[in-house]
């Protein structure tokens, strides 16, 4: 499994061959609060880099959910949409969003490593 | 950031995030969450600042009383010395300015107003009671509630005698050599007290009541207390485009005034009375876990526009999405089906009763 990458959107990422698995981070969550409600892209539909792939809402709002890359989604978390409280709990392992075909593996080029992402994260936190 | 409450240091040091709410930087959520907090309070007790509401004093005796009645739809004369009722500002057309709760005090009458609304309240009442009263906004004494079943038990443990107040009454209690003024009341659906306090005490109190094991609450879980208790929030289900009627508060407006009118307002809520009004306040329960918030239409099933949301979010007690919002008369039958439109796409929902959360008391040993 490669490395896993970080979007601005505050998505990570992981690539096994050609599926890359998406989720947010735990970063994320704690902006977000409790989460109550998930919202995933349906099995078989094509995505875009950088366009919406989702949505959560935590008690006090909704936010969209972004997808890093483009490509067709062949999975999708349902234990997510059944308990979202999940995302909460486990945001970079368990609670893994949905899987795509990725299109283009050099969009993952432009995305931030941990160290970068970590830095950005509490750059924008404050 | 806003203006800051006597509490302020004391929300940061329990890792409060805070948002500006009408002017004031307010603790949104402290560190365990808005689902966790609102739990705490319905298992146990919780500490609300609302010290950013306003607390308006208006000292008079029987004179006072009968102009506030030209105001108030409330039969003031008949309200016994520390006794509470919930009520309304109105305009002349009976849209809302402000729903508060007011207090028959030895010296005149004690008026809890909304945050946002308070200093136009204040101007508004100034100019109706034509300055005959002394008012003060009294920003020298911080606003405290505590709510949830251990409220009675640990407050009294502080303020002793606490417990003998029923439901909407209240009085002056001793605290530390000072006259605190507690009330048996609240916005969460629970048991609980707020308790009016001078902002030189606020602080200590608080942590006097967090020893005794109450927690610290934030106004997101406020919101979803009051939202599950099935009350209005000021600015969401009232404003001044919206009457009492309209609201489903009729409750709130004493018989005797029904009848008779002469406040403010009177007019219109006769007449919606007897003729009914076209739209009104109802709960709405969505399938599934959607969560429609404020502004989400709302459809009939042949996707007519029958209504809108006016506050939606999860409720962590009920655990499901709930909302508030008006809806046109013919669709307001409890079961009724209706169809929310979110993010693009219909999704059903059904119109249900108020309150989506009912406590069930138990009653006292004493």
């Amino acid at each position: 499994m490669s490395e896993v990458k970080f979007s601005k959107e505050h998505e990570w990422i992981t690539v096994e061959g050609d599926v890359a698995t998406i989720g947010i981070t735990k970063h994320a969550t704690e902006m977000l609060g409790d989460i109550v409600f998930a919202e995933l892209p349906e099995k078989g539909s094509s995505v875009e880099k950088d366009g919406t792939a989702g949505v959560v809402e935590s008690t006090k709002a909704a936010s969209d959910v972004y997808t890093p890359v483009s490509g067709e989604v062949v999975d999708t978390n349902q234990a997510i949409v059944d308990d979202p409280a999940k995302i909460n709990e486990d945001p970079e392992g368990s609670a893994w969003f949905f899987k795509l075909k990725l299109k283009d593996s050099s969009e993952m080029d432009s995305l931030m490593n941990k160290e970068e992402y970590d830095k950005f994260a509490k750059e924008s936190a404050s | 950031m806003g203006k800051k409450t006597s509490l302020n240091k004391l929300h940061q040091d329990n890792h409060a995030k805070f948002v500006e709410f009408a002017g004031y930087e307010m603790p949104i959520q402290y560190s365990k969450g808005i689902v966790e907090e609102h739990k705490f309070t319905r298992s146990n007790a919780g500490i609300f600042d609302v010290s950013h509401m306003g607390q308006l004093f208006i000292h008079g005796g029987e004179d006072l009383t009968a102009d506030l009645e030209k105001i108030f739809p409330l039969d003031l004369k008949n309200l016994k010395q520390n006794c509470s009722k919930y009520s309304f500002l109105m305009n002349d057309s009976a849209g809302i300015h402000d729903d508060l709760i007011i207090t028959k005090i030895e010296k005149g009458y004690l008026i809890i107003l909304n945050a946002a609304c308070k200093d136009n309240d204040f101007k508004i009442l100034s100019n109706l009671l034509k300055n005959k009263y002394e008012m003060v906004l009294d920003d020298q004494r911080s606003l405290i509630a505590i709510q949830g079943p251990k409220s009675v038990e640990i407050l009294n443990n502080t303020i002793e005698g606490v417990e003998k107040l029923n439901f909407m009454t209240g009085n002056w209690f001793d605290y530390k050599d000072q006259k605190v003024f507690v009330t048996r009341s609240g916005y969460t659906g629970e048991d609980g007290f707020e308790v009016s306090i001078n902002n030189d005490l606020a602080e200590g109190f608080t942590q006097n009541l967090m020893e005794k094991g109450a927690q610290l609450i934030g106004l997101g879980a406020r919101d979803t207390l009051r939202l599950e208790a099935g009350l209005c929030l000021y600015g969401h289900e009232l404003d001044t485009e919206k009457t009492p009627i309209e609201a489903n508060l009729k409750w709130a407006i004493s018989k005797e005034r029904i009848s008779n009118g002469g406040f403010i307002g009177s007019d219109k809520i006769m007449k919606e009375i007897q003729e009914g009004t076209s739209k009104i306040r109802i709960g709405i329960k969505p399938k599934g876990r959607l969560i429609a918030r404020e502004k989400t239409k709302i459809f009939d099933e042949s996707e007519k526009l029958i209504g809108e949301v006016t506050s939606g979010t999860f409720g962590p007690s009920v655990n499901g999405p709930i909302a508030m919002g008006y809806i046109d008369k013919e669709f307001s039958k409890v079961e009724t089906k209706v169809l929310l439109e979110v993010r693009g796409k219909k999704h059903p929902a059904s119109v249900c009763g108020l309150p989506f959360y009912k406590k069930s008391y138990v009653k006292g040993v004493n």
